[in-house]
């Protein structure tokens, strides 16, 4: 099988696999205990967070453990406006684009008396600095805006906005924290903290060749949060429940693995890939191409439907996603690429290819072969 | 809508029975490249490419008795397969018979769909409906 859906999700390095492999069955002790078993467990726990905090440039206690992106998504959202000792009603700002795990969080918060704006993008898939710096009042308590889309890939303006928000801060003296979702960001772009000007950032295992269920919420020291799980107190309280050593293991192992110096492969096949597909008639590029994931295809082809599509391709071999509504639990087409201001028909017809480390150009020649035929024989029963 | 219009799991995970994978990636009777719409008695479309469904559906109707059914479809895999089973169905009846034809009925040679995906096969027997009000409007005297 061609994989193109890593931004679905990746498979496990296998250099990964073999630093967890031990902490399942030998060294399984809960590493709160006291004895030496505990403590070897407890020990690689903390030399996999410095490996996060040394990728983040940011200090070891600085960084939570959860059980993966959802969680820190929502520990940073929730942890941050649950005790808030601001009178009045609060204001948050995030994007129309950011994953389900951002916004449903903030439409519970809504329900709560928060008032919420989605800053839409342009039609490139970018969330523009300046909407969010025009939003910005002295109600603001959180902005939260993805490093990077994981439908179109596009790269956010999160430096910048880290900037205006520093600005805001002093000269209005308030204190709006900034979150950042750098799920997809974080094996292709410059994740150094400082850099970003982030209070929170979220990253997780299962994107950056990591185990599934692990995750990380990067919190700046001085910033106040509150947990959203409660238990034993473990995590400085942050974050309740046996820590899971095999699983935070493979977090730091992985994320030690990532070296965005080695994605210029990735980014010439993914040139490649869309360019042979732009060959196909009637055939658009959604998002933008220059401020782009190096990983990331996202194309509509007219008058082909994606569920067919990727089902089609599925049969031939490759592996793909779809903004379709029929592909979606919700039967709505990709929120991302409507609020783009692309037409629910574009977006039923978007195709999602996301390549990897492995990937070889003769998978990318043999998908675009593929997609031609694909496509040619869904237009030729395609009513429209 | 009854619990058995839901296919049951498949054992290797795929969402659609084996009737509506082999009509999906075999579709019958599908409008060839030379035909036009004016070799047909009647034509009915239905649905919108901003849902995500067309159905269009060409009828041969000679003495009341539906001749040949062709037609165009742009949706996901179960609009596809419920469109090319209603094909096979209905050829050989009369379009007061074909004109009866529920989604219950599609749905069941199909061997069930999934429950999101019920609107999708209700879409090809309106489809058919409306072809063959085409036709009755057409030979109106």
């Amino acid at each position: 099988m061609i994989y193109l859906d890593h931004a679905s999700t990746t498979p496990v390095e296998k250099k990964v696999l073999d630093q967890m492999l031990p902490y399942f069955s030998e060294k399984f002790h809960n590493p709160s205990s006291l004895y030496a078993g505990a403590l070897e467990a407890r020990r690689a726990i903390e030399k996999s967070r410095k490996k996060i905090a040394d990728f983040l440039n940011c200090s070891p206690d600085e960084i939570i453990f959860t059980s993966g992106g959802t969680e820190s998504n929502n520990l940073a959202i929730l942890g941050i406006t649950q005790n808030l000792k601001f009178k009045g009603k609060p204001h948050i700002v995030t994007s129309a684009i950011e994953h389900p795990s951002v916004l449903n969080p903030c439409r519970e918060l809504e329900k709560k008396g928060f008032e919420v704006s989605y800053v839409l993008p342009n039609s490139q898939g970018i969330v523009e600095a300046t909407a969010i710096s025009k939003l910005l009042k002295k109600s603001t308590v959180l902005v939260s805006l993805m490093y990077a889309n994981n439908e179109v890939g596009t790269i956010q303006p999160v430096a910048q906005v880290g900037k205006i928000i520093k600005k805001f801060n002093k000269k209005n003296n308030c204190q709006i924290v900034f979150h950042t979702d750098a799920c997809q960001a974080a094996s292709y772009l410059d994740m150094n903290e400082k850099k970003l000007g982030v209070d929170l950032l979220t990253i997780n295992g299962s994107k950056v060749y990591g185990p599934k269920g692990v995750g990380a919420l990067f919190v700046k020291r001085g910033i106040d949060i509150s947990p959203i799980i409660f238990g034993g107190g473990q995590e400085e309280g942050l974050r309740s429940g046996t820590l899971n050593t095999p699983l935070i293991v493979g977090l730091g192992a992985a994320i030690e693995l990532i070296n965005p110096k080695k994605t210029q492969k990735e980014r010439l096949l993914r040139d490649l890939l869309i360019d042979g597909l732009l060959e196909i008639s009637a055939s658009r590029l959604n998002g933008s191409r220059l401020s782009r994931l190096a990983n990331n295809v996202n194309i509509s082809f007219d008058a082909v439907e994606g569920e067919s599509a990727v089902l089609y391709l599925d049969r031939a071999g490759i592996a793909c996603s779809t903004g379709s509504a029929c592909s979606s639990k919700s039967l709505e087409p990709s929120h991302v690429l409507l609020s783009m201001g692309l037409s629910e028909e574009r977006a039923h017809c978007s195709l999602r290819f996301t390549l990897g480390r492995k990937t070889t150009k003769m998978e990318i020649c043999k998908t675009i072969s593929e997609v031609k035929k694909t496509v040619e024989k869904l237009r030729k029963i395609s009513a429209l | 809508m009854s619990k058995d219009d839901i296919k049951e799991d498949r054992l290797d995970g795929w969402i659609y029975s084996k009737i509506v994978e082999d009509h999906f990636f075999n579709p019958r009777n599908v409008l060839l490249d030379d035909q036009k719409e004016g070799d047909f008695d009647a034509i009915g479309v239905i649905g919108s490419p901003a849902c995500g469904d067309v159905m269009k559906v060409y009828l041969k109707i000679r003495d009341d008795i539906i001749m040949d059914f062709k037609w165009k479809t742009f949706g996901c895999a179960s609009a596809i397969a419920s469109t090319s089973v209603l094909s096979e169905m209905v050829v050989g009846k009369s379009i007061e018979e074909a004109y009866k034809i529920g989604a219950r009925q599609i749905i069941e040679v199909l061997g069930g769909l999934p429950p999101k995906k019920i609107h999708c096969s209700i879409m090809g027997d309106r489809a058919l409906r409306l072809a063959i009000d085409d036709y009755k409007e057409r030979n109106r005297s």
